[in-house]
C-alpha cells in the first residue's frame, strides 16, 4: 500500500445559494482545489452526495460533474452514505490512491439544500432514518437526536447547559471562519430560548440547511514530495464503520458504536490514540452528537461529553479542541459535502493557514464524519509527514 | 411516498405486532428479517411482541415532517416492550408533564397518519400511559 498525502483542498463561503446551482458550487470547490494543488488533470473522481435527486431532482451527477469540471471521459463515482457521503468519497479516494490504481484522484462532497421547501427538505433527510419502522411514525432527525439527548441527560446527568455550550463554542469559533454560513457568536441564554424544534432540542442546537460543496486532491506521498509540498500532510489512518439505522435498534441508544469503531480501526492503522490528536472536526449535526461523538473517540469517558464542554476543555486552547471551524452548526451542513470539508480544515490548521481560529502547533488531526443517527461512521487522521 | 403496496406490505407488522424468532438462538426481530444477524441462523417462527413495556425516552416534537403538521406537537417515544424488543413510536393521549423516562405504557391500535389528501389511511401501533 502507498502512502497517500492530501496536496489540495477547495471550498467556498457556504450558505442559501441562490444564484448558484449544484454544478456550479461543485466545480467552483473542485476547482479551487485544483488550483491549492497545482494540478491541471485528475485520474478519477469520487463524488459525495447524500440526495440530489430528492433536493434537486438530478441524479447521475458523477458524470455530469466530470463534465462540467472538463474531465469526461475519465471515471468519476456518486458515493452515498446519507451525511457521512463525503468522508466515503474522500476514504474510496484514499484506497484508490493507497493501492496504485490512480496517482491524482479528487474527492468531493456537494448538496445543493435550498432549492426545495422545509418541508421538502424534512423529508429529504429523513430518508436516512429508517423510513418504515422510525419515519412512518412520526420521527426527524431533530427527534432522534432528541431521543439520544433526552436518554443521555436522564443516564449521565447531562444538563441543557452543557448542550447549549456547544453550540456557543462552535459559533465563537465559526465567527472566525471566512467560509461559515453563520459567522456569528451565540449566547448561551440565546440558545436556551430559542425556537423549540423537538424537545431538548431548540433551533440553535439544530444544523441549518445549506448550499455548498468541498474538495480535495489525494496523490502518493512520492509524487507530493517530487511537487515540493511543504508540508506534506499525509492520511495516517481510515476507519469506516456501519450500525442499524434505526437507532432504536442498538442496546445503547446514547453510544455511537459505529464511530467508536471506525475510531478503533483509524487509530490502530495510524498506530496513535486519542491522547495523540491535537484538534479534532466532529459530526454535530445537533449539540447533542458532539458530547456523543467526543466520548466514542475516547477524547472523554462515557457520560462525560457534557461536562468537558461545559469546562471548556474543546474550546480553542482546550485539551483537546472540537471543531475549531466552527462545526456543522456554524459553518453549515450541506449534508454530502461536510466530510470533505472536515478536511479541508483539518488540512489549513495543519498547515498553520487558520488564522484567528488557528490550533498552535498542531501537528496531527481527525475528523469523524456520520450518517443518519450513526449508521455511517468514518473516521480519518491526517499528520505532518 | 405511501403506495397501497408498500403499506400493505407492513400490515403484519403494524397492525399484530407480527415479529420472527431465531429458531437457533431464539433472538426476536421486529421487523422479521432473512438471516440471524447473532447466528446467521435462516429459520424463523412467527411470534407475537407483547404489547406492554417502558419510555425508554421521549421528545416532544414540534417541528414535524409535512405528513404530521396537522397534529403537532407530536410526543415520539423509544419503547422498550417486556421481552426487550424496542421499538419507535408515538405516545398519546397525555399531557407533556406526563411523560418520563422509566413510565409504563401499553401500545394501542391507531390512525397513525394520511398519505396526501387522497391518499391510504394509515395505521399502526402507539403508546399510551398505563394510569
Amino acid at each position: 500500500m502507498r502512502e497517500v498525502a492530501v496536496i489540495g483542498v477547495g471550498i467556498q463561503k457556504w450558505g442559501e445559494l441562490w444564484e448558484k446551482s449544484l454544478r456550479d458550487i461543485f466545480v467552483e470547490s473542485a476547482l479551487n482545489a485544483m488550483k491549492d494543488a497545482g494540478v491541471d488533470k485528475i485520474d478519477s473522481m469520487y463524488v459525495g452526495c447524500m440526495s440530489s435527486g430528492l433536493f434537486t431532482g438530478q441524479e447521475h451527477i458523477a458524470s455530469l460533474l466530470a463534465d462540467y469540471l472538463g474531465f469526461n471521459p475519465n471515471p468519476a463515482v456518486r458515493v452515498e452514505s446519507a451525511c457521512a457521503s463525503g468522508g466515503v468519497a474522500f476514504r474510496q479516494g484514499f484506497i484508490e490512491v493507497a493501492s496504485g490504481f490512480s496517482d491524482v484522484v479528487l474527492v468531493g462532497g456537494v448538496e445543493k439544500m435550498t432549492d426545495v421547501d422545509g418541508g421538502t427538505a424534512t423529508y429529504a433527510l429523513g430518508t436516512a432514518a429508517d423510513q418504515e419502522y422510525e419515519c412512518y411514525n412520526g420521527a426527524t432527525f431533530p427527534g432522534l437526536y432528541a431521543l439520544i439527548a433526552r436518554a443521555h441527560m436522564s443516564k449521565y446527568g447531562t444538563t441543557l447547559e452543557q448542550l447549549a455550550d456547544v453550540t456557543v463554542k462552535n459559533h465563537d469559533n465559526g465567527s472566525l471562519n471566512p467560509h461559515a454560513q453563520y459567522p456569528f457568536k451565540v449566547t448561551r441564554e440565546q440558545v436556551m430560548t430559542s425556537t423549540m424544534v423537538a424537545d431538548p432540542l431548540r433551533i440553535l442546537h439544530c444544523s441549518g440547511i445549506t448550499d455548498g460543496a468541498a474538495a480535495a486532491i489525494l496523490a502518493p506521498v512520492e509524487l507530493a514530495k517530487s511537487m515540493k509540498k511543504n508540508p506534506i500532510i499525509k492520511v495516517a489512518g481510515s476507519g469506516h464503520a456501519t450500525d442499524t439505522i434505526a437507532l432504536h435498534s442498538r442496546d445503547d441508544i446514547t453510544f455511537l458504536r459505529a464511530t467508536a469503531e471506525a475510531a478503533r480501526r483509524a487509530f490502530d492503522m495510524a498506530g496513535v490514540g486519542p491522547k495523540d490528536i491535537d484538534f479534532a472536526e466532529v459530526h454535530d449535526c445537533f449539540s447533542i452528537a458532539e458530547i456523543c461523538v467526543s466520548e466514542a473517540l475516547g477524547f472523554f469517558e462515557k457520560g462525560q461529553g457534557g461536562k468537558a464542554a461545559e469546562a471548556g476543555e474543546t474550546r480553542l486552547g482546550g485539551e483537546i479542541p472540537i471543531n475549531p471551524s466552527g462545526g456543522l452548526k456554524a459553518k453549515g451542513h450541506p449534508v454530502g459535502a461536510t466530510g470533505i470539508a472536515q478536511v479541508h480544515e483539518l488540512v489549513t490548521q495543519l498547515r498553520q493557514d487558520a488564522g484567528k481560529r488557528q490550533v498552535k502547533n498542531a501537528r496531527r488531526a481527525l475528523s469523524q464524519n456520520m450518517g443518519g443517527t450513526g449508521g455511517s461512521a468514518l473516521v480519518h487522521i491526517l499528520e505532518v509527514a | 411516498m405511501l403506495t397501497p403496496s408498500k403499506y400493505w406490505r407492513e400490515s403484519p407488522q403494524r397492525y399484530r405486532l407480527e415479529a420472527a424468532k431465531c429458531t437457533k438462538c431464539g433472538k426476536v426481530f421486529f421487523p422479521p428479517r432473512l438471516v440471524c444477524d447473532s447466528c446467521k441462523n435462516g429459520e424463523f417462527e412467527k411470534t407475537t411482541l407483547p404489547d406492554e413495556g417502558k419510555i425508554v425516552s421521549y421528545s416532544m416534537i414540534h417541528v414535524t415532517a409535512s405528513n404530521f403538521s396537522d397534529e403537532a406537537p407530536i410526543a415520539l417515544g423509544i419503547i422498550e416492550l417486556d421481552n426487550g424488543t424496542k421499538i419507535t413510536a408515538q405516545v398519546t393521549d397525555c399531557t407533556e408533564d406526563e411523560l418520563a423516562v422509566g413510565v409504563p405504557v401499553k401500545l394501542e391500535f391507531r390512525k397513525v397518519q394520511e398519505a396526501g389528501e387522497s391518499g391510504v389511511l394509515c395505521y399502526g401501533y402507539k403508546a399510551v400511559l398505563k394510569r
